[in-house]
Formats: structure tokens, C-alpha cells, sequence
């Protein structure tokens, strides 16, 4: 039993909308859709055409670098519609859903027995190789690397996040598979992350094989890159994975079933969504699927994800391969008049004792997308460092980023950090930047200039 | 038609309109009447109600106090120094007069060329000068000419400020930029005893001599008894019935500001706590050797050693930015303030070329600071 990690950093955004814990709806499969930007790192190659029938395991993409990694159909159907953009770049791959969800078998295993050999074999056929992923810069795993170690965290902090407990408590067991399947590509073990609120009762403190670890804190308490970062920090020529519970779940029902199938409880939630709650859903759901959700008479942003790092898909998007949450919120572009100069304005919240919500901490607020600004230089920068609970100091990390200087990345901590580690630096800072596109633009020259 | 109706003409202030130059400047105005109807587009879909105008905004009230203090002692200073007699009201009017002026000067200058400024860069305008523009005049006498002030105003924002890419980007406080300007080009509207009360062309009273508490203070070893024997007490001191620039002289109302700034988070209480410390302990150490008899408390309401710690070394961008910074920051801010008062008789008031001296030297500090941090990380396990 390890020592609970206490964060003192952090915040929790009182948004109005979370899912109640019931699933409400199960969406049957029309049109799923695999989208290559899911996955960082990945040069898309497709493997079928439009017309080709595939089976829910089916490769439909590899990565051109590193041909052994498949991106696989979540559902059973036929290739619909291969969608491209400018220069012909592959946006999606719309699968038309069967009805039948009929799977390839990949043969039920014992983990016990296997090799690291076998389990990564089996991890790149079923597609579910993508599903790790490796930091420093959060691409997809590389299968040649042995990782130092594998970190999971076992819940989620973010707004209004699916509860891990609810959404995968029944897959405690596949859970396990997974965690036991992992620990034998890594040689220093596999961390599991707990929260201190629900320790004894969720259903993974049970979980062995694994180091435990129990962290207590606000967001980004649960971001799997705050945990390592006080678990086992990385450093340079250091590679970790992590993987969501998600995919864990589905790593370990993988090997029990012999079946590629990622199919989970998606919580809807979000200010603009009514009676908000799970449906039991797949990667690349259509939004319509959850349309019936929103609110009427409004202005909806669909987001695949939470507010803070999801992906803002609109109404005819596609749910993220990661994600197990839509956040439906309403867009912001009324003009409020004198809204700063107002001594109150109770309908907003504010981390800032500038306005008085700090005074109804219980108080939860129906959000909209307005910037509530405009952009500026950086003034106030204290509040950075307020929401991020890691030993760096964020504003010379983002001034790194913006000025492209890779040895002041480097010593700031880049291989630390993910854009939604920061996430909240993006939601608090009075000047409105976008921190998330400074610190990913910065990774990106990082991965261009160290390869 | 439809496509038609979907590229309509831009509006006379947008780029590509008519008047499409000053679309900065229509761009202020009209997010300063509405908060715009912007909605995210990259990174976090939901962001916090803060903003720089709100942050602006509260230090400008935070300023207030001081501001209608200011006023109200300058006719208070006039009326003593002529034996005018006045009333409350008469008083504060006469200030009101007095110091309006400076107002409008400082803020049409300054605002100016903040807007032409902004509308070369083509950004929106920066809210940062609302504050530089308060500040500036309580922190110069009140019968400073007002061309004089005008070309301070554009010195310090166009050298200070915008040379260096506008708000937030600025090495020096602007406002104390300004003051600097006055004081090495016009010293003599700026020290002595002559410049601090306006006689209001009257003549002054037997007995008068527009010195301020500063100047008696620190006159040789034994400051204390001459500041009695001029009429400052620690109580006159502390309210700031004394001359002095128009806002610097009444720690009352720089501590109501005081408590505003700490109470929103705007202004950081390290910085000013830590400048305490170090005007206390230097202070202490002045009357410990001898080299005065002020008690180490006066240097705190002496002079503009209240105004500085709490309005100017706080400023959120030309200060520290390290948490461990500012501490050393404010530290010297106030040592080094009251280190100049005890071994520089000829101009006292240190707090001004202080804060300036740290403002360069913030960066240092905090380049210290996360030097030693980033070879800690380097060498953990």
C-alpha cells in the first residue's frame, strides 16, 4: 500500500450538467466513423476500399512508419465512405453499420502462459495496439520500445467526466486481464492510480499485479500525466505508456473473449443537455445518436470528450476513438452589455475573487462558450501555476513553446506535460490564450526536431 | 443569389471597410460598452469570467481612495499654506480643480497613443493603460505643468511600453517611467519645497515652508525631533494630512486600496509583505547603528513608501514572476528604498528609482529562481 499523494493545486469547474448514473439508451450502430487525427502520430494507410465488407476487428488503416500497427472497424459492416480533405489528406473511414456485430476471433487466451511477444502480437492485430500510448508527446505506442513503465489511472477529474466506477465496474475482471496482459511489455511494472474519495469502494482496489497508488486532489488530479509526474517523473530518454480504463477494458476482454470489441458506456452531459446520462455506445458514434439529448431552442456545441480537452465535432461528428464522454453546451455569442464593469454578474463563475462566486462554492453554473474576453498579452500569470499540480512553472514552459526554444522546453519539462495537462491554465487565464495549441505546437516541434 | 447574400460587404469599421484603420480603436469601444459575442475556437471550450478588463478595473478602484484623499489634501495644503480657512467642501473642490487637469491629460495622451499604437500592431487595445493612467497623477505634484506631464505620458508609454510590443511586455512600470522623466528632466517641478502646495496665487503664511515630512526626516541624524518640530506626527503621517504628491500621502486610504487588491488576489501579498519587511528591518538597522533616530515604522508611512509597495512594485508584469522570486523581490524593493532615505540626504524619496532598479533586475531574480529549480529537477530520481 503506497502513500496517498496529496495535491494541494487544482481546480474543479462547478459546470451544470452531469450524467446520472443510469444507462438510458443503447445506440444501435448506423454509421461508425475512424478518424486518423484520433491518433497522434499515426501516417494513415488504408487498407480497404469503399464497398469492402469488414468484420468489428477488421484492419482498416496501418501506420505507413510502422506497418504493424492497425487501426481496426469498431462495428461490422461495410466501408461506406472514405472522406479526404485538402491534398487528399484521409480525414475518415465511414463503416455502415450490419446490425449483426459479428467480430473476427482472435482466440480466447490465457494471459499466464504468453510472452511479451504474443500479447504485443495480439495488441497490433485486433487494432488495439493504438489504443497505448507513449510519452513523452503522447503519440501511439511504439511497438520496438520497452517501456519503463505503464501508468492507468482509475478515475477522471474532468468536467463532468464519466465515473469510471459506474461506466466500467462491471469489467473489473477484463480490467485485471488487461493490467496482467500489460505487465509483461513493460520491466517496471504497471501503476494504477486511485482517488482518495472512493478508495475502498471502487471496484479496482482490488486490482493486483499492479502498484498502486492513491492520489488525492481537484483537477487535474486524474490526468494520468499529473500521477507520473509524482509517481515516477520522466525523464529525458525516458519513454512511459499509459492507457485509458477504456481501453484497458477492452485490452482484457480482448484476451478473455478472443473479440476486439470497444464498445462502452458513454456519458452524455453537459448545461445543454436534458436529463443527462450514460448510453451504451461505440467509438465513432454518430452525434445524431445523442442528439435527441440537447436541449431545444438552443445553440449546441457537440464536443467528443470533456470542455476542457475534447474536440468540438458539431452536429454531424463522430465520437472520438478515446473518449466516453459528449459534453453538449450551449454556444456563447450573445453580447452581454457591460458585462466586466458589472459588480455581479451571479449566472458566471470565476476562480477570481474579482467576482463574487467564490462566496457560493456549492453553486453549479450553466456554461456557454463564451470567450468572456479578448485576447491579450500574458499579465497575470499566477493562476497558471495555481491549476498545475506538477513541478514546473508554466508560463516559462509556454514562453519556451512560443519562442520554439527546445533546450528551455526540455528543462521546463516537456516531456512531462500533454496539452490537457494544462488544460486549465487555457480556462483560467485572464488574457484567453489558447495555452493547449501553444503547448501541442510545441510537442510538435519537439517530435520534428528530435527525431 | 444565395451565395451573394453569404459574402456581405464588411461593416465600415471591419477590415476591408471604409474606415477598416480604425477598426482597433471601434473594436475598443465597442467590447468596452460589450463583452463581445466570441466564442472559443481552439483549446478549453469553456472559459473563466475574468478578464484584463476586470483585472484593470479593480486596481483602478483600488486607486480611488487615494485619488479622492489626494484631491481633498491638496485644497487642505493650499488652505493651511494661505491661511485661507476653507470648509470640507471648499477644499476637495479646490483639489478636484487642481488635480482634474492632470487627469485628462494623462489619460488623452496616454490612451492616444495606446490606440494608434494598437491599431499599428493591429491587435485590440490592451486595457493595461487604465491603470498607468490613474497612477500617473497621484504620483506628481500638483502644480507639475501640464505639457510637462503630457511628454511624460507619451515617453513612458511610447519607450516604455510600446516599443517593447504594448502591455505585458513592458520592462519598467510605466507609470513610475513617467515620474522618472519629470524628475530627471524638470527636477526642479519635481523636489524641493516649493513644488508640493499650490498657493493658489496667494501668498504664503508666516512660518510656511512646503518642505515634506521626507525631507526634515532624513536632514542629518536627528529626523525625528525636526519632524515633530515641523508638525508631522506619526497620526498626520499615517492619514496624510502632509504635502506630498497628490496620492501618495495618506496610508489610510492606500490601505483601504490595499485591502481591495489583496481581497481580489489582483495584487500579490508576498510582494508586499515582503516589502514591509524590508523597509522594517533596514529601518530598524538605521536607528540599531545610529545613522537616524526614525523609528523603523515611520518608513513605512514616509513618503511614497506606502503608494510604491502596494500600487507599483505589485504590478503583475514588470515584478517577479517566481512565487520565490517575489519574495526576494519586494524584500529589496523595501530594503533598498529605506537604505537610500538613511545615506542619501539630497533626495530622499528612493522608492521611485527602487522599484525601477528591481523592475530591471525581476527578471534576475527569477531566472535565478528557475535556474535552481530546473537543476533540482534535473537531479531527481
Amino acid at each position: 500500500m503506497s502513500n496517498t499523494i496529496d495535491l494541494k493545486k487544482g481546480l474543479d469547474i462547478p459546470i451544470k450538467g452531469a450524467a446520472a448514473r443510469k444507462v438510458v439508451k443503447t445506440v444501435v450502430p448506423d454509421v461508425a466513423a475512424l478518424k486518423p487525427s484520433d491518433f497522434k502520430g499515426l501516417v494513415p494507410r488504408l487498407l480497404v476500399r469503399e464497398g469492402d465488407s469488414v468484420l468489428a476487428g477488421s484492419p482498416v488503416m496501418c501506420d505507413k512508419r510502422n506497418p504493424e500497427i492497425l487501426i481496426t472497424s469498431p462495428v461490422s459492416g461495410t466501408v461506406h465512405q472514405v472522406l479526404r480533405g485538402e491534398k487528399r489528406k484521409l480525414l475518415a473511414v465511414l463503416i455502415k453499420a450490419d446490425g449483426k456485430n459479428e467480430a473476427v476471433d482472435f482466440g480466447k487466451r490465457k494471459v499466464a502462459p504468453l510472452t511479451a511477444d504474443d500479447v504485443r502480437e495480439l495488441l497490433l492485430k485486433s487494432g488495439l495496439w493504438a489504443g497505448l500510448v507513449q510519452r513523452p508527446y503522447g503519440v501511439m505506442a511504439d511497438p520496438a520500445v520497452k517501456p519503463k513503465a505503464i501508468f492507468i489511472s482509475a478515475f477522471d477529474t474532468a468536467p463532468l467526466a464519466a465515473d469510471f466506477d459506474f461506466a466500467l465496474g462491471d469489467q473489473a475482471g477484463h480490467v485485471q486481464t488487461g493490467i496482467n496482459a500489460l505487465a509483461k511489455l513493460t520491466g517496471g511494472g504497471v501503476h494504477v492510480s486511485l482517488n482518495v474519495e472512493n478508495y475502498s469502494g471502487s471496484p479496482f482496489h482490488k486490482i493486483e499485479g499492479a502498484a498502486l497508488h492513491i492520489i488525492r486532489g481537484r483537477h487535474p488530479a486524474g490526468n494520468v500525466g499529473v500521477q507520473i509526474s509524482h509517481i515516477s517523473p520522466i525523464k529525458k530518454g525516458e519513454t512511459v505508456w499509459t492507457v485509458s480504463l477504456t481501453i484497458l477494458a477492452a485490452i482484457g476482454k480482448l484476451f478473455d473473449t478472443g473479440r476486439c470489441d470497444l464498445s462502452r458506456k458513454v456519458a452524455v452531459t453537459g448545461p445543454a443537455a436534458e436529463n443527462p446520462a450514460y448510453v451504451e455506445a461505440f467509438p465513432g458514434m454518430p452525434m445524431s445518436a445523442v442528439s435527441e439529448f440537447c436541449k431545444k431552442d438552443c445553440d449546441v456545441r457537440y464536443i467528443s470528450g470533456n470542455v476542457l480537452t475534447g474536440e468540438n465535432v458539431g452536429a454531424d461528428g463522430y465520437l472520438g476513438f478515446f473518449d466516453n464522454q459528449v459534453t453538449l453546451i450551449g454556444e456563447g455569442r450573445e453580447k452581454e452589455l457591460l458585462g466586466w464593469a458589472k459588480p455581479f454578474r451571479p449566472k458566471l463563475f470565476s476562480t477570481s475573487h474579482c467576482y463574487f462566486s467564490w462566496l457560493t462554492p456549492k453553486k453549479v453554473y450553466d456554461m456557454d462558450t463564451n470567450l468572456h474576453g479578448g485576447p491579450r498579452a500574458f499579465v497575470a500569470t499566477k493562476c497558471f501555476a495555481d491549476v498545475t499540480p506538477m513541478e514546473i512553472f508554466p508560463i516559462y514552459l509556454i514562453k519556451a513553446c512560443l519562442a520554439g526554444d527546445i533546450d528551455k522546453m526540455e528543462q521546463f519539462g516537456i516531456y512531462e506535460v500533454l496539452p490537457e495537462d494544462l488544460a486549465l491554465c487555457d480556462y483560467v487565464d485572464p488574457s484567453k490564450n489558447d495555452i493547449q495549441a501553444i503547448i501541442s505546437n510545441g510537442i510538435d516541434l519537439m517530435i520534428k526536431e528530435m527525431a | 443569389m444565395a451565395e451573394e447574400s453569404n459574402v456581405s460587404k464588411p461593416g465600415l469599421f471591419e477590415k476591408g471597410g471604409k474606415l477598416g484603420f480604425l477598426h482597433s480603436t471601434a473594436d475598443a469601444f465597442e467590447t468596452f460598452l460589450r463583452v463581445p459575442g466570441t466564442v472559443t475556437r481552439r483549446g478549453a471550450h469553456i472559459r473563466d469570467a475574468i478578464d484584463l478588463k476586470r483585472v484593470m478595473i479593480i486596481v483602478v478602484l483600488a486607486l480611488v481612495p487615494a485619488a479622492l484623499f489626494g484631491m481633498w489634501n491638496v485644497g487642505y495644503q493650499t488652505s493651511v499654506a494661505t491661511g485661507a480657512g476653507w470648509g470640507f467642501l471648499q477644499m476637495f473642490w479646490f483639489g478636484f480643480l487642481k488635480v482634474l487637469p492632470l487627469y485628462l491629460v494623462s489619460y488623452i495622451v496616454g490612451l492616444a497613443i495606446e490606440f494608434i499604437s494598437s491599431q499599428i500592431r493591429n491587435e485590440e487595445v490592451n486595457e493595461g493603460y487604465l491603470v498607468s493612467g490613474m497612477l500617473i497623477p497621484l504620483i506628481v505634484p500638483v502644480d507639475v505643468p501640464l505639457w510637462m506631464l503630457a511628454l511624460a505620458v507619451a515617453f513612458a508609454v511610447i519607450i516604455g511600453k510600446e516599443l517593447f510590443g504594448g502591455t505585458g511586455m513592458n520592462i519598467w512600470n510605466p507609470a513610475l517611467l513617467a515620474r522618472a522623466f519629470l524628475f530627471f528632466s524638470y527636477p526642479s517641478k519635481m523636489s524641493g519645497s516649493e513644488v508640493w502646495i499650490n498657493l493658489n496665487r496667494g501668498t504664503a503664511v508666516d512660518g510656511f515652508t512646503g518642505a515634506t515630512p521626507l525631507s526634515y526626516a532624513f536632514d542629518g541624524a536627528d529626523g525625528l525631533s525636526k519632524l515633530d518640530g515641523a508638525g508631522f506626527d506619526f497620526w498626520s503621517l499615517f492619514a496624510g494630512f502632509v504635502p506630498g504628491s497628490v496620492g501618495e500621502t495618506s496610508v489610510i486610504a492606500i490601505l483601504i486600496g490595499a485591502v481591495i487588491l489583496l481581497w481580489t488576489g489582483v495584487a500579490s501579498w508576498k510582494i508586499m509583505l515582503s516589502s514591509v519587511a524590508g523597509g522594517l528591518l533596514v529601518g530598524w538597522l538605521g536607528t540599531a547603528f545610529g545613522v537616524t533616530d526614525i523609528p523603523a515604522y515611520y518608513q513605512l508611512v514616509l513618503g511614497g513608501f506606502a503608494f510604491g509597495t502596494v500600487f507599483m512594485a505589485t504590478d503583475p508584469v514588470t515584478s517577479a514572476q517566481t512565487e520565490t522570486g517575489k519574495w526576494i523581490y519586494g524584500f529589496l524593493v523595501g530594503a533598498l528604498t529605506v537604505t537610500v532615505r538613511l545615506f542619501n540626504p539630497g533626495y530622499a524619496e528612493g522608492m521611485m528609482l527602487t522599484i525601477l532598479m528591481m523592475n530591471t533586475l525581476a527578471p534576475l531574480i527569477d531566472h535565478c529562481v528557475v535556474s535552481r529549480a530546473v537543476s533540482k529537477r534535473a537531479k531527481r530520481v
